[in-house]
């Protein structure tokens, strides 16, 4: 049963590697947001030193890192989840001998695999060509970041799955969707690191599961956090894995027995 | 006249299926301005760490941000490409839509309308209303008469931008995600492009032109001296990308040979 598994894995990669030429596109507009990003807070910096615990190095250096971390965790199981919804494609999925959202989050480790090696890694070196990336140089923080990575993308997967499974419920999500997309660029710290938001606003976002998947792992990896190590973010991150597992099983039963296919 | 028909159709057609889904038309507006509402943040964000970027201030930064949502709204509102290549190309989609006679294009982008989009563009003048007055913008004849042209001539480097990139799906056999990865880039036209360096700045003007929907027309009615040159200039760049949209399109259509059963 797991062979069939890790087949969905394999198969979304060699998929993947089949258009792979669509991603050196990617490559280069990554590069752009980065550089841009980099603009931005070097005119926010001016000649002051440091903004919410980061200095203009460090920032540079999360800005690189936190958009190369989205290259590999990202991908768009929420699309397809209420594609296969509205399309009616999930009845035939459902009775077939597998967990259909399992299978869902194969697929998403496959492309994440995909974007790992062809699209994040390469992604990096040009990046740090291009802007004055400083990056550790212990392999327990390398190792540190790598397991913390892997856990971006489960929790990031697991917003999609919860998003896409919505669809049984709004019929049209393409709102939420959209939402989505933006409410986790923003507040995961993609964008703006969260210490840098109003005393209220982070505090709030402290209690959310977004800071997981960009902040906490950006800000450890790039030495800004001191105090909070890679074993604490390590915990958060496994807390709101197993958190959002709740409502996507729940989702998931509730999907089942609310199903009624919209054509096809 | 036969075009002008077609539109009265079409959005009679989208009012059927809109009442279909009736609550839904509302979470797509409120979703919308949630959006709109989150990059808002990144801007007050900023400007409690600094009081100035690149020598604009937040009262410009805000206006220079309304601006961009109002041809943001219309484009969204009129031209959505955004599954085009999934639903169109790999589902077979097209070959109906190219037995008709309507321009395809056109047939596309009415079956697409989108016009809950359009609160977007009113909350975009709201703004430049409020941030207007509190930088004391004076209101001009020709003030009502620009705003108009600017915003069609943004409105045309958008769709000029995003039917040439989704043409590219034409050509690949792969469905595109070009799309998606530009969604970042947009944004940042609205930033001043002074901050940015040299190369960034002639890829924002020229090559992928956002500045020209965001910080070079709305530095007319800021009063920027220094942009009013590139403000003019906009409906002769939304011009020119709108026809490169065109033939890039017509052209990747010829080469359309279908495809899936």
């Amino acid at each position: 049963m797991l062979g069939a598994y890790l087949d969905f894995i394999r198969i979304r990669f060699l998929t993947m590697l089949a258009y792979r030429v669509n991603y050196y596109s990617g490559i280069l507009i990554y590069s752009l947001n980065i550089g841009v990003n980099y603009f931005t807070w070097m005119a926010i910096y001016g000649t002051g030193q440091s903004l919410g615990g980061f200095t203009a190095s460090q920032m540079t250096s999360y800005v690189a890192v936190s958009w190369m971390a989205r290259a590999f965790y990202f991908n768009n199981l929420d699309r397809e989840i209420s594609t296969d919804i509205r399309d009616g494609s999930i009845a035939i999925q459902f009775i077939r001998p597998y967990n259909y959202v399992l299978v869902k989050m194969m697929q998403g480790l496959g492309e994440g695999m995909f974007r790992f090696m062809l699209f994040m890694i390469p992604g990096m070196g040009i990046a740090m060509l291009l802007f004055p990336v400083e990056l550790p140089t212990e392999l327990s923080s390398w190792a540190g970041f790598l397991v913390m990575l892997f856990f971006s993308f489960l929790i990031n997967s697991q917003i999609n799955v919860i998003t896409g499974l919505s669809a049984f419920f709004v019929e049209n999500n393409e709102g939420m969707m959209r939402m989505k997309r933006v409410v986790v660029d923003l507040f995961s710290g993609l964008i703006v690191p969260i210490s840098l938001f109003p005393g209220w606003l982070s505090s709030v976002l402290e209690v959310l599961p977004f800071q997981a998947i960009t902040y906490l792992p950006g800000s450890v990896f790039t030495g800004r956090v001191q105090g909070v190590g890679i074993w604490n973010v390590l915990g958060i991150q496994v807390f709101w894995f197993l958190v959002l597992l709740i409502p996507m099983v729940w989702l998931n039963h509730a999907a089942r027995r609310r199903l009624f296919v919209q054509g096809g | 006249m036969y075009y002008l028909g077609l539109i009265v159709e079409y959005l009679k057609n989208y009012m059927k299926t809109r009442l279909t889904y009736r609550a839904d038309f509302w979470v797509e507006v409120v979703s919308d301005l949630l959006f709109q509402a989150t990059n808002f943040i990144f801007i007050l964000v900023i400007f409690m760490h600094t009081d100035s970027l690149g020598g604009w201030s937040q009262n410009e930064v805000v206006f220079v941000y309304g601006f961009f949502m109002v041809p943001f709204g219309v484009f969204s509102c009129f031209v959505n490409l955004w599954g085009f290549s999934e639903r169109y190309i790999v589902k077979g989609e097209m070959d109906r839509v190219l037995t008709r006679p309507a321009h395809n294009l056109f047939q596309i982008l009415l079956e697409n309308i989108d016009p809950p989009s359009l609160f977007g563009s009113l909350i975009g003048l709201i703004i430049m209303a409020i941030s207007g007055a509190n930088l004391g913008l004076p209101f001009e004849w020709w003030t009502i008469p620009a705003l108009i042209l600017l915003t069609l001539g943004a409105t045309a480097i958008y769709t000029g931008i995003y039917t040439t990139l989704t043409s590219l799906s034409f050509y690949s056999d792969a469905p595109t995600g070009i799309l998606p990865l530009m969604y970042n880039i947009q944004t940042y036209g609205r930033y001043p492009v002074t901050i940015y360096n040299r190369a960034i700045q002639v890829l924002l003007t020229w090559v992928i032109p956002f500045a020209f929907v965001g910080i070079y027309p709305a530095a007319l009615f800021l009063q920027r001296e220094e942009m009013r040159g590139m403000a003019l200039l906009t409906p002769v760049v939304g011009a020119v990308f709108m026809g490169i949209g065109l033939l890039a399109w017509n052209y990747g259509v010829r080469r359309y040979k279908g495809a899936g059963s």
